[in-house]
């Protein structure tokens, strides 16, 4: 009896979650006229694959995804590369000021992206950036929390691993890379996906940052097509299908890392 | 050899740091000095006027309005939110089978684009056409107008919100639920305690600090809510009844070009969001969360 409402709450709440996604694969298969059907037409009498064709041209779509990959795939790399370095730093090197540079950093994490927004737009004007990638790119190719979780790993290693791998002549680099990042892939994977999850799902600071249509990312540019096409539903559907179907896909096969870094990311 | 160490150290902390220092630590400074400022791009000034744009935001009945705003929706989801999602972490924790299917289904909005759910949404909201009005009237309750009536915009955006977001405040219930000892479990079942009793005296006090995480944290991202504000109600909502702090600060700097005005309504922001992860920092001491 127990079990059986403990099955029945999930079941419901399970369906609930999933219903706006059913409604949009549906609904993106349905015809102009059976999208604005009420009551709602619960399965599409034909198969309108013409309705992705048609979103997917009726704005950059190409041009957006590229955008979005490049960008995402630049940040991730780069974030994991100098938090990895600075994560370093903190956890192995003694030098002057570590404590209160480590401080420093950590305290950036209070500052909320908001408050820098405006001056960072102007920053970026007289760097030349405004509406290029490198606006898109450079501001976010570091991260303290990735900093943090490098450098909590780090420190937990054996100290004696660091040690000998110095009497035997190698440099720090070549320690970061081929002693220490080998044994250390949870926390790459970790600071990566948050980097990529970010980068990925960006809004207010590529709609203000960029300006042309052809350095819109996926976000922008679901926000422009949804002013534009705002009541043809049909379209609406199929391009939020487009856009959510990679995402849940690639969710599927790393859901493992993603459970696992939001709990640790979250509370540990 | 130590020399040579401090200066290995500063190469490695050269690459984030520059760039923590020139787009997170400066701006904030800079903005604070940029409110000091009569900053208008489209009147084309630029004129020290001192503490007066605070001023005038004690004055500005819209800057007002965001604020209670933000504290509608903070208020809206954070509660409901962390009841069924305590309540699902339960069911999930109970040893039942297929944890990780209905675990991936939860999981599931959090992971995809705000921007592209938010025109689901749109569509299941719209006033003749969406699905919400016709579900409610198989109930016999009255069609509402939800996006476009002042009343029931903030409602509608708080409800998308919660079915947003409730995956991740299941998976941390889910960690606090799985720390707490198997043996208060087996002691009280050996005690025979009904199920009610064993949650109130057991599993409420143990998940008790978990929830006030989960709501610090989410009081937080309040404060930086924009997106779905912005993709669900063009222009702040009817009435600006969904105008959040962030949506008003968007709207003074990039649509009014009142640089000088919105840098002051960031810096409130800046006061809020550190105080309240002062607040969390000090609870919670080195366990740190990520934003979003």
């Amino acid at each position: 009896m127990k079990k059986f409402l403990i099955y029945f709450i999930l079941t419901v709440g399970a369906i609930l979650m999933m219903g706006p996604f059913l409604w949009m694969v549906i609904s993106s298969f349905k015809s102009q006229s059976e999208v604005l059907m009420m009551p709602p037409k619960w399965i599409p009498s034909t198969l309108n694959f013409k309705n992705y064709s048609e979103a997917w041209t009726s704005a950059p779509f190409a041009r957006y995804f590229l955008n979005s990959i490049f960008v995402t795939i630049a940040n991730t790399i780069l974030s994991v590369i100098t938090s990895a370095l600075a994560g370093y730093a903190f956890a192995i090197f003694r030098f002057k000021g570590k404590d209160l540079l480590f401080l420093l950093f950590l305290g950036t994490m209070m500052i909320p992206m908001e408050v820098t927004l405006i001056p960072n737009y102007f920053i970026l004007k007289n760097l030349g950036w405004l509406d290029t990638f490198f606006a898109l790119i450079v501001p976010w190719s570091a991260s303290v929390f990735g900093i943090f979780l490098m450098r909590q790993f780090f420190k937990s290693l054996p100290k004696e691993l660091f040690e000998s791998a110095s009497i035997d002549g190698c440099t720090h680099w070549q320690i970061l890379w081929k002693i220490v990042f080998p044994i250390s892939k949870p926390v790459f994977i970790s600071v990566g996906l948050f980097s990529m999850i970010g980068s990925w799902n960006a809004f207010l600071w590529p709609l203000i940052m960029t300006s042309s249509e052809a350095m819109r990312t996926i976000p922008v540019g679901l926000s422009t097509f949804t002013s534009e096409f705002g009541t043809r539903f049909h379209l609406m559907m199929a391009a939020a299908t487009f856009t959510t179907v990679p995402i849940i896909i690639v969710y599927l096969f790393a859901q493992k890392y993603f459970v696992e870094g939001i709990a640790t990311g979250g509370m540990k | 050899m130590k020399k040579k160490e401090e200066i290995m150290a500063y190469i490695f902390l050269l690459p984030a740091g520059v760039i923590i220092l020139v787009f997170h630590i400066f701006p904030t400074f800079y903005s604070w000095y940029m409110s000091l400022f009569n900053w208008d791009i489209i009147l084309n000034v630029k004129k020290f006027i001192g503490l007066k744009n605070y001023f005038y935001l004690f004055s500005d009945a819209e800057f007002w309005k965001s604020l209670f705003n933000t504290f509608y929706f903070a208020i809206g989801t954070i509660p409901t939110s962390i009841v069924i999602s305590l309540i699902i972490a339960i069911c999930l924790n109970s040893k039942i089978r297929g944890l990780s299917f209905y675990r991936t289904i939860y999981f599931l909005p959090v992971i995809t684009s705000m921007n592209a759910v938010a025109m689901v949404w749109l569509y299941i909201y719209h006033p003749d056409v969406g699905i919400l009005n016709y579900l409610l009237s198989i109930f016999n309750i009255s069609p509402q107008k939800w996006l476009l009536d002042p009343v029931w915009a903030m409602p509608a955006v708080i409800l998308m919100s919660i079915w947003k977001n409730l995956g991740y405040n299941i998976i941390i219930f889910l960690v606090g639920l799985q720390s707490i000892p198997k043996e208060y479990y087996e002691a009280a079942e050996i005690d025979g305690a009904s199920g009610i009793k064993i949650f109130r005296y057991i599993t409420l006090p143990l998940i008790m600090p978990v929830v006030f995480f989960i709501a610090l944290v989410s009081l937080i991202n309040s404060f930086h809510t924009f997106t779905q504000v912005y993709m669900l109600t063009k222009d702040g909502g009817p009435l600006k009844s969904t105008s959040v702090i962030v949506y008003y600060l968007y709207e003074n700097a990039f649509v009014f070009q009142k640089m000088g005005y919105a840098c002051a309504i960031s810096v409130v922001v800046f006061i809020i969001i550190f105080s309240l992860t002062l607040i969390q920092h000090k609870l919670w001491g080195e366990k740190i969360h990520y934003g979003v």
